[in-house]
């Protein structure tokens, strides 16, 4: 219980007096995930498209992967990346292994699987409803994509958030390709399990509790963007 | 940039229409019973048949968004293809508006043809008396302004076909009213109208043709004068004269 209230304290004292180091770490952290992400969505969202639209060899095959692929354990993508970027690899020369780019890297990997799979099913429900309009004015195949993806934004950014969430709170991959370097790749969740690791409770119990407050204060601003596009009946 | 106060193209190229020995089956049951027609008139044909005698599947077979199970339709002797399929618009009895503003509904459809053209856009919703509501979500207008939407909608693609499954259905007076002036103008400007409705006054009051169907069958194709005076089946007779027709 001490650790506990001693984390309250602790955590309070460094989010107002805006520890520089605290500020540091959560903005890499908010960078990289946030980065990963969009990405990952960039990547998901067509993908989550065209299997919940299009009729092709495979399709079954590539929605189950996809679906397993949520599962996708951080540490077995970590050591993929890890292995492509190191100085052997086939991607060695970009010289990106330790460095937020590679941790932008892995979250995305495990992440696009997460949004591909959920905006599917986000998809698939606005297909069913729109199909047979869209096919009476014989609207294209890109454009039916495009116009469900952005006709189920707003629940979209639910997936996001589901996405948003793996990878705010993964350790596994990033600590593997980004080498917990402080100043450079340090992030919420390396510097928790190096605290905690170095037997510094409080402090790993006081970040823990800040990642906390962020993954909420996302969590409450896309919840209330979607309560009033649910009032215009936008969503 | 299309002229939004020319008359649309006539027609004369899309038509006649042939539907040659229609079938459509469901497992056991044949829903359309080989139905064979010719509509070559413009004007406004009107489909009609009491609850459940085939009127919106055949409308959904004329425009080819179901697949007949036997039989042919034909437009001008084209099979039916994206070439015949653009150039018919069709309005659900249920409006399946996107989740964006009025005006957006409008675009949508505009920048899927020839390119966003604002001033089309205004023209259509003036018409369709929805020209103060442009900015609001689609959804949230009344039923009887969606289905006005829905007909800008289809008119936007400038058809020279233009179905219409039971669009008053389920909404008030007024607006209907509405859409019927908007069905006589955009008939004077030269497009064919299809229309299945159960409601014999809007039938009366809007045909120039009448087709009806009974228990998916063709039971007769008639002038609007001749029919409703004198009905030559008797499942007609019985529907015209408010009977229950089985």
């Amino acid at each position: 219980m001490q650790d506990f209230s001693n984390a309250f304290g602790l955590a309070a004292s460094l989010i107002f007096s805006a520890d520089a180091d605290l500020i540091e770490i959560i903005a890499l952290s908010l960078r990289v995930s946030v980065s990963a992400v969009v990405l990952a969505a960039l990547i998901g969202f067509p993908l989550g498209a065209l299997t919940a639209v299009a009729h092709f060899p495979g399709r079954q095959t590539l929605t189950v992967t996809l679906n397993a692929l949520m599962g996708l354990p951080p540490v077995v993508v970590g050591l993929l990346v890890y292995m492509a970027l190191s100085r052997a690899g086939p991607l060695g020369w970009m010289g990106l292994l330790y460095s937020p780019t590679a941790m932008i890297i892995a979250q995305t990997i495990l992440v696009a699987p997460i949004i591909a799979a959920l905006s599917r099913q986000v998809i698939e429900d606005i297909h069913k409803e729109y199909d047979e309009q869209f096919r009476s004015l014989c609207i294209p195949a890109h454009r039916v994509m495009t116009a469900l993806i952005w006709d189920s934004r707003y629940s979209l950014l639910t997936v996001m958030l589901a996405g948003f969430g793996r990878a705010i709170a993964e350790v596994g991959a990033v600590i593997i390709v980004g080498g917990n370097i402080d100043h450079l790749t340090r992030v919420m969740t390396t510097a928790i399990a190096l605290e905690t690791s170095k037997g510094d409770l409080a402090l790993a119990l006081a970040l823990g509790f800040v990642l906390l407050i962020l993954a909420l204060s996302v969590n409450a601003a896309v919840y209330s963007l979607r309560a009033s596009a649910r009032r215009l009946s936008y969503a | 940039m299309p002229d939004a106060s020319r008359p649309m193209p006539g027609a004369a190229s899309l038509l006649p229409l042939e539907i040659s020995s229609l079938r459509y089956d469901v497992g056991e049951d044949r829903l359309i019973d080989n139905i064979s027609l010719t509509i070559d008139s413009s004007g406004i044909s009107v489909i009609m048949g009491a609850n459940g005698a085939g009127k919106s599947l055949l409308l959904r077979l004329i425009h080819g968004l179901l697949r007949p199970s036997g039989g042919d339709v034909r437009w001008n002797g084209s099979a039916l293809n994206l070439a015949t399929r653009q150039r018919q618009a069709l309005v659900f009895q249920k409006p399946v508006l996107m989740r964006r503003s009025v005006a957006a509904n409008i675009d949508f459809v505009l920048k899927s043809r020839d390119g966003q053209d604002r001033q089309r856009r205004d023209q259509l919703l003036q018409e369709a008396g929805l020209y103060r509501q442009r900015q609001q979500p689609a959804r949230l207008l009344s039923g009887g302004e969606q289905q006005k939407l829905a007909l800008a909608r289809a008119l936007a693609t400038e058809p020279e076909v233009l179905l219409l499954d039971e669009p008053c259905a389920s909404i008030d007076s007024a607006s209907t009213l509405q859409i019927e002036n908007l069905l006589r103008q955009t008939r004077e400007r030269g497009v064919k109208i299809i229309l299945v409705t159960h409601d014999i006054g809007q039938a009366r009051r809007l045909a120039d043709d009448v087709v009806f169907i009974h228990a998916g069958r063709l039971r007769e194709y008639q002038p609007a004068a001749t029919f409703f005076d004198s009905p030559k089946s008797d499942e007609a007779g019985a529907y015209l004269q408010g009977r229950i027709v089985i």
